[in-house]
């Protein structure tokens, strides 16, 4: 059951220094079906792929609003990601409530991130096993925000997490430079092309299986499913997919068996490698 | 102590008889019946009287006399009714002096825990207006009202003067002109026949008009003082003037039948 015997507990080190029951849960995150958000100068983009459990049953949502202003995009459990949304909600509501103004995106996160710290550190409970993707627009700007199920969270100017989300990234490093001076249109379209990167051969971006939330100057986050997210796709037709991508390897298994780190190892498909600070 | 624990209804913990229950009365749950709301907040003791606050051409000003009554008796004469809470936002306080006290410490923490942050975003006066207005009304709403009417002055998002009024019961409003207290029925005609449908004042056309608020309230509000402070915020700058003084002229008491 346990892959050795410092893993029964959050609370319990290995020797080498590491929460595996963290760790763990980090792959939860791996499992998810992937999402991608990026931001240019005055919006920030998400998109996501949905994943139907099975031919009977509708496609999962993946994007969730929290306020005019914020919406989030899951990759892991679902219903932990239910847990922090509503959450985050709630918060949004307060503070609005409140101060009569929209609660900083950047306080959002960072107080997210205390609470999900909790449960990293005490006995008894499990980390959430979610990683979201936050965008949201402010007095500072537009915001995409990283976190993990380990607590931490980055700011990034773009970001991929979930399943097979490393052709994504790589995706989205390449065109890094591009995305301040993009309209949100065009990031759309970027942030759809680095999701296509992440589908095996066989399977394309249809207006089932993906969704598109878009929040920025003047616009409340706002999601479009279905056929609402047609005339997005319909930007990618002629783009050709990048060649090789279907032998891009799926998420490798981070080594968890408690040794000593290899010397050189492939950057972790999690780090945040665009995060700007 | 006003309602007492019958022992009645508690069961002997060594029972001299046989525990016989046809004879056991329950008398319900051992609560203490709710306490009487507290009067302690019912009046204010040390009070400030009016605030006034304008708008005028890039900025706000407010002015507030330095006096702390106690009822008729002017017993504190150098204590200051305005407060500065940050780079953007000031305030000034009519009523309960300590309830003022025990507000500005719990705002100055806030400011402090805001700067922790270190994240750029700053509380604007509308943001703390509101804030005042939950709170006050919080306490209203809770028979233990903080016995208080705040005038907030600052710039909005846009850079715009903004200025607010919240009372003891969270009522609250923003217009151009503000006074609270005595002075919102000796101070207020004045403001609005220089103010109103007219554009803007000028900086200095505003101080004036403010200090002849002020001395007319010394003339006529029996709680008001000759000693004042004016604050004024325009973007980027918070000056707080400390050592005004009303220079009366009682000569023209004489003109009244009391005092012949």
């Amino acid at each position: 059951m346990f892959r050795n015997q410092y893993d029964n507990d959050v609370t319990v080190w290995s020797p080498q220094g590491r929460l595996h029951q963290v760790e763990y849960a980090m792959e939860a995150v791996k499992q998810g079906a992937a999402t991608v958000g990026l931001k240019c100068r005055t919006h920030a983009v998400l998109v996501a792929l949905k994943r139907a459990s099975s031919e009977l049953s509708a496609h999962q949502k993946k994007i969730m609003p929290i306020d005019g202003h914020v919406g989030v995009s899951i990759a892991g459990l679902t219903a932990d990601a239910r847990i922090l949304s509503r959450w985050m909600r709630t918060e949004c509501l307060n503070a609005q409530y409140a101060h009569d103004r929209p609660l900083p995106v950047s306080r959002l996160i960072s107080d997210l991130g205390n609470k999900m710290q909790v449960c990293t550190q005490r006995d008894g409970s499990r980390p959430y096993g979610v990683g979201l993707l936050v965008a949201g627009y402010d007095e500072s700007g537009p915001h995409i925000y990283q976190t993990c199920p380990s607590a931490n969270y980055f700011d990034c100017k773009a970001m991929a997490i979930g399943a097979r989300s490393q052709s994504a990234r790589t995706y989205l490093e390449k065109h890094l430079a591009e995305f301040p001076d993009c309209t949100w249109q065009e990031i759309v379209t970027h942030a759809l092309l680095a999701l296509r990167d992440t589908l095996p051969n066989d399977m394309d971006l249809t207006t089932k299986n993906c969704t598109v939330a878009v929040v920025g100057k003047g616009m409340e986050f706002t999601i479009h499913e279905d056929e609402e997210v047609a005339p997005f796709l319909a930007k990618l037709e002629g783009i050709q997919r990048r060649g090789g991508h279907g032998a891009a390897p799926a998420a490798e298994p981070a080594p968890l068996r408690d040794e000593p780190a290899p010397e050189e190892r492939e950057p972790r498909p999690d780090s945040p490698q665009t995060m700007e600070h | 102590m006003r309602f007492t624990t019958s022992t009645m209804d508690l069961m002997p913990l060594q029972a001299s008889q046989p525990f016989d229950p046809s004879k056991y009365r329950y008398t319900g749950p051992n609560v203490q019946p709710r306490q009487l709301p507290n009067t302690r907040s019912q009046a204010p003791i040390t009070t400030g009287t009016s605030v006034i606050g304008l708008q005028f051409d890039g900025g706000v000003m407010i002015a507030a006399d330095k006096l702390g009554s106690y009822g008729s008796l002017a017993r504190y004469q150098n204590i200051g009714r305005l407060m500065r809470v940050n780079d953007h936002v000031i305030l000034g306080c009519t009523g309960d002096y300590a309830d003022f006290q025990f507000l500005r410490d719990i705002i100055d923490q806030k400011m402090i825990d805001e700067e922790c942050l270190d994240d750029g975003i700053v509380t604007r006066a509308p943001a703390l207006h509101c804030w005042l207005t939950r709170v006050l009304y919080n306490r209203r709403s809770r028979f233990d009202p903080l016995w208080t009417t705040f005038v907030v002055g600052g710039l909005d998002d846009d850079g715009k003067p903004f200025l607010g009024f919240v009372d003891k019961l969270g009522t609250a409003y923003t217009a151009p002109q503000i006074v609270s207290g005595m002075g919102g029925h000796l101070a207020t005609p004045l403001l609005r026949e220089k103010m109103d449908g007219q554009p803007p004042l000028s900086e200095a056309a505003a101080r004036e008009l403010l200090i002849r608020c002020m001395t007319v309230c010394y003339y006529r509000d029996c709680r008001a003082f000759s000693k004042f402070q004016i604050a004024t915020l325009k973007a980027g700058s918070i000056k707080i003037e400390d050592d005004l003084e009303v220079k009366g002229d009682w000569e023209v008491a004489h003109f009244s039948k009391e005092h012949a």
